[in-house]
C-alpha cells in the first residue's frame, strides 16, 4: 500500500468515526397516529427516554395544609395576592415555592431575613406577579393547559431563572454603510434548529401579534398576499414549536397540506391557544415588569425576559410529560383578584 | 492485458500532447498555456491538461463572473462584521438576500436588496455569455450545438427562478437568496407557501426526468464498461458498425427487460432526460404563484390528491370561534 493511499484511508477513517459520533443511537422507534401513508407518526428514540423521564420528573409534594383557621391577609402584613388562604396553606405554598424556584438561596432569595413584609428585593415584586401569572393560566387558559395546569416548577424547575427564555435579538454586529443591512436571518438561529432561518421569530409571532397563516386557501391566485421570506419567518417559528415540545411536524399538521385544519389534529388547537396564552403572559405580565427587573436580568436591547413553548414544554410534548402538580397545589388554581 | 473494467482509468496512453485543430485566421484569440500532463487526473479522465481557449466570450464571462462572486462573498463577509474566522465557519448560512416585498420591481438602495439585483444581472450576464462561448466552441468545432441547448435548459429553470417568476409577480423578493442553506431554506418556503411543491404535476414530470436520468446514466455507463473487453467503447463505431460488443449488450437488455435502446439512441434518451428535468421544473416554478396559489387545493380540485378517512377528533379552526383570542 502506498504512503499516500495509508495515508488517505487513516483520515477517512478518523472522519467517519467523528461523523459516526454525531449521530444518535439506533434504533429510532415510530408510532402510528394518523392514517397509513400519511406519514403522520411520532419518532423517539428509546435509549434517550430514560434520561428525559428523569429530567422531567416532579417533586415530591407537601402534606396537604388545612384551610381552617385564619387567614394570610389578616396575620401578615403586605399580602397582596393569596391573602384569602390560611395560614397553613400560604406557609406551605410559600415553602413549596421556596423549593420549585430558589431550593439553595432559600426565603432570603425574595425576602429581607429582617422583615419579609417588605418589598425591598425586586424578586418578591416579580414572585407576585408571578403568582398572578400562574393563577391566571390556570383559570383562564385552560383550552392550553387543561386541569392538569401549571405551576412554579413547569417552568423554573429549581432555579431562580427558568433555563428557557427569550430576549428581543438585536442582531449580530454589523457593518453600517451601503453594504447589505442586517435582513434577521441567514445565520445558524438557536430558535430555529440552527437553519439559516430568521432568528428571532419571537419578537413578531410572541410579543407581537404578527400574522402566522401564510399558505393559501384557495387554488388558484388573487386572496393570499403572503411572500415567501413571511413564510421563513413561519417556518422558524414552527421549528421552534417542533423543538420545544420535542416533537415533529407532524404531532399537529398532515405535512401534506400544513395549514388545513380539516386534516390536522387536535393537538394543533391546543397549540394556537399556547400561541395566544404565551401573548397574553408576555405582554401582561413579564410586560408589565420593565421597570422591576435589575439591568443584569434585562437582554442585550433592555428588554424583560419573556416566555416562549420551551419555558414550558423543556423538550417535552406535555411539560413534565402531563402529570399534574396542580391537584396537589389547588391554592395555585386561581382566580387571582388583581392586585 | 489492460482492459477498461475499473472504475478508474487503469491505462493512460500517453503521447505528445494534442494543441487541437489550427483556429481560424480570422480569429483573434489563440489557445494560450502550453500543454501538461496531470496524472491523477488522467485516472478519471483525459491526462492532458490545456491548452486553453479563452477567446472575448469567454474573457467576459469570467470577469462578469467575478464581479458576481465578490458581490455576494464582500456582502457575507460584511454580514459577520468582517470577522475572518466567522466567515469561514458559518459561510454555508450566510447568504446575500433579494430585497424585502415593499420594495416589488423597483430598484432598492444597495443596502436593503440592491447588490442582489447587481448581483443577479452580472451573475445573468456571465451565464449568458458562458453559453455564447459554448454554442460558439461547438460550431468552430464543427460539432452540433446540442451541449449549448441542453446547458440552455438550465439557464431557462435559473431564469424562472431569479428573473421571470418574479417579474410576473411583480416582486424581486420571490426570488432566491445567493447562499448555501438559505436557498435550501427558500426552497422549503416556496413550497409551504404555495401548498405543497409534490402537488405540483410539472415537479412531478420533473422529478421523473432527473431520477430517470441517474438511471439511464446508471445503465448506460454499466453497459459500456461491461462490454469493454470486446471494443464496446468505441461506441461511435458500434453506432454504425455492430460489433459483438454492442451485439451482446443489446442482447443482454433484452433478455433482462425485453427492450434495447441502441448505441445512438441511448445518447438521445440520455439527452432528453436531462433536458426535460430543468425544462419540465422551470414550467412548474413558472405556474406557482402565477396560475396556480396553492398546489394541493388544485390537486384536491383536479381529483388527484385523495381525500383520507378521518382519524381525529375534527378540529375545528380556533380562530373562526366566537370570542376568540387574537
Amino acid at each position: 500500500m502506498s504512503l499516500g493511499l495509508r495515508i488517505s484511508l487513516g483520515l477517512a477513517a478518523v472522519l467517519a468515526v467523528g461523523l459516526a459520533s454525531t449521530f444518535e443511537h439506533p434504533p429510532a422507534q415510530t408510532v402510528q397516529r394518523g392514517y397509513r401513508g400519511t406519514g403522520m407518526v411520532e419518532v423517539f428514540n428509546p435509549a434517550l427516554l430514560d434520561a428525559k423521564i428523569a429530567a422531567n420528573a416532579i417533586p415530591a409534594a407537601f402534606a396537604p395544609a388545612s384551610a381552617e383557621g385564619p387567614k394570610a391577609g389578616k396575620i401578615y402584613k403586605n399580602v397582596k395576592v393569596l391573602g384569602d388562604l390560611s395560614v397553613g396553606q400560604f406557609t406551605r405554598l410559600m415553602a413549596g415555592m421556596t423549593t420549585w424556584v430558589a431550593p439553595q438561596q432559600g426565603c432570603g432569595y425574595c425576602h429581607s431575613a429582617d422583615n419579609f413584609a417588605a418589598d425591598d428585593k425586586y424578586t418578591k415584586v416579580v414572585a407576585r406577579r408571578m403568582l398572578q401569572m400562574v393563577a391566571h393560566i390556570n383559570a383562564d387558559w385552560q383550552p392550553h393547559v387543561g386541569a392538569t395546569g401549571v405551576t412554579c416548577y413547569t417552568c423554573h424547575r429549581g432555579q431562580p431563572v427558568p433555563a428557557q427564555l427569550w430576549f428581543t435579538s438585536p442582531g449580530g454586529p454589523h457593518p453600517e454603510g451601503m453594504l447589505e443591512s442586517d435582513v434577521g436571518k441567514n445565520l445558524p438561529a438557536p430558535a430555529a434548529g440552527l437553519a439559516a432561518l430568521p432568528y428571532d421569530p419571537y419578537t413578531p409571532f410572541l410579543s407581537g401579534a404578527a400574522p402566522i397563516r401564510v399558505a393559501a386557501t384557495q387554488a388558484l391566485p388573487g386572496t393570499d398576499r403572503s411572500s415567501i421570506k413571511q413564510t421563513e419567518w413561519t417556518y422558524a417559528l414552527m421549528v421552534h414549536f417542533s423543538e420545544a415540545l420535542g416533537v415533529n411536524c407532524t404531532y399537529c399538521h398532515n405535512s401534506r397540506s400544513f395549514g388545513d385544519w380539516s386534516q390536522s389534529t387536535p393537538q394543533r388547537a391546543t397549540a394556537w391557544y399556547g400561541i395566544r396564552m404565551v401573548r397574553d403572559l408576555n405582554g401582561v405580565y413579564l410586560g408589565s415588569l420593565a421597570g422591576v427587573f435589575p439591568q443584569q436580568r434585562l437582554g442585550p436591547t433592555g428588554d424583560v425576559a419573556k416566555v416562549n413553548c420551551a419555558t414550558c414544554h423543556q423538550g417535552a410534548y406535555k411539560p413534565l410529560f402531563g402529570v399534574s402538580m396542580l391537584k396537589d397545589w389547588p391554592e395555585l388554581a386561581g382566580p387571582v383578584a388583581a392586585k | 492485458m489492460a482492459q477498461y473494467q475499473n472504475i478508474f482509468t487503469r491505462v493512460q496512453v500517453r503521447g505528445p500532447a494534442y494543441a487541437g485543430v489550427p483556429l481560424g485566421q480570422s480569429s483573434t484569440w489563440q489557445r494560450s498555456g502550453g500543454s501538461g500532463f496531470n496524472h491523477l487526473l488522467g485516472k478519471i479522465g483525459d491526462a492532458q491538461i490545456g491548452p486553453f481557449y479563452l477567446g472575448y466570450l469567454g474573457f467576459l464571462s469570467l470577469a462578469c463572473g467575478l464581479v458576481a462572486f465578490e458581490i455576494i462573498g464582500l456582502n457575507m463577509w460584511a454580514s459577520v462584521n468582517w470577522d475572518p474566522v466567522q466567515f469561514v465557519r458559518l459561510l454555508p448560512w450566510l447568504a446575500l438576500e433579494p430585497p424585502a416585498p415593499s420594495y416589488g420591481l423597483s430598484i432598492p438602495p444597495l443596502a436593503q436588496g440592491g447588490w442582489w439585483l447587481m448581483t443577479g444581472f452580472f451573475l445573468t450576464a456571465a451565464i449568458l455569455l458562458w453559453w455564447l462561448r459554448v454554442y460558439r466552441r461547438a460550431r468552430a468545432l464543427g460539432l452540433g450545438t446540442h451541449t449549448a441547448w441542453a446547458f440552455a435548459a438550465a439557464i431557462w429553470l435559473y431564469l424562472v427562478l431569479g428573473f421571470i417568476r418574479p417579474l410576473l409577480m411583480g416582486c424581486w423578493c420571490e426570488a432566491v437568496p445567493f447562499g448555501i442553506f438559505p436557498h435550501l431554506d427558500w426552497t422549503a418556503s416556496f413550497s409551504l407557501r404555495y401548498g405543497n411543491l409534490f402537488y405540483n404535476p410539472f415537479h412531478m414530470l420533473s422529478i421523473v426526468f432527473l431520477y430517470g436520468s441517474a438511471v439511464l446514466f446508471a445503465m448506460h455507463g454499466a453497459t459500456i464498461l461491461a462490454v469493454g473487453r470486446f471494443g464496446g467503447e468505441r461506441e461511435v463505431e458500434q453506432a454504425v458498425d455492430r460489433g459483438t460488443a454492442a451485439e451482446r449488450a443489446a442482447i443482454f437488455w433484452r433478455w433482462t427487460m425485453g427492450y434495447n435502446a441502441t448505441y445512438e439512441s441511448i445518447h438521445r434518451w440520455a439527452w432528453w432526460f436531462a433536458v426535460l428535468c430543468p425544462l419540465a421544473g422551470g414550467i412548474g416554478i413558472l405556474l406557482t404563484g402565477t396560475a396556480v396559489d396553492n398546489w394541493f387545493l388544485w390537486a384536491v380540485k383536479h381529483g388527484v390528491a385523495p381525500i383520507y378517512p378521518h382519524v381525529f377528533p375534527a378540529v375545528p379552526d380556533p380562530a373562526t370561534l366566537p370570542g376568540a383570542p387574537q
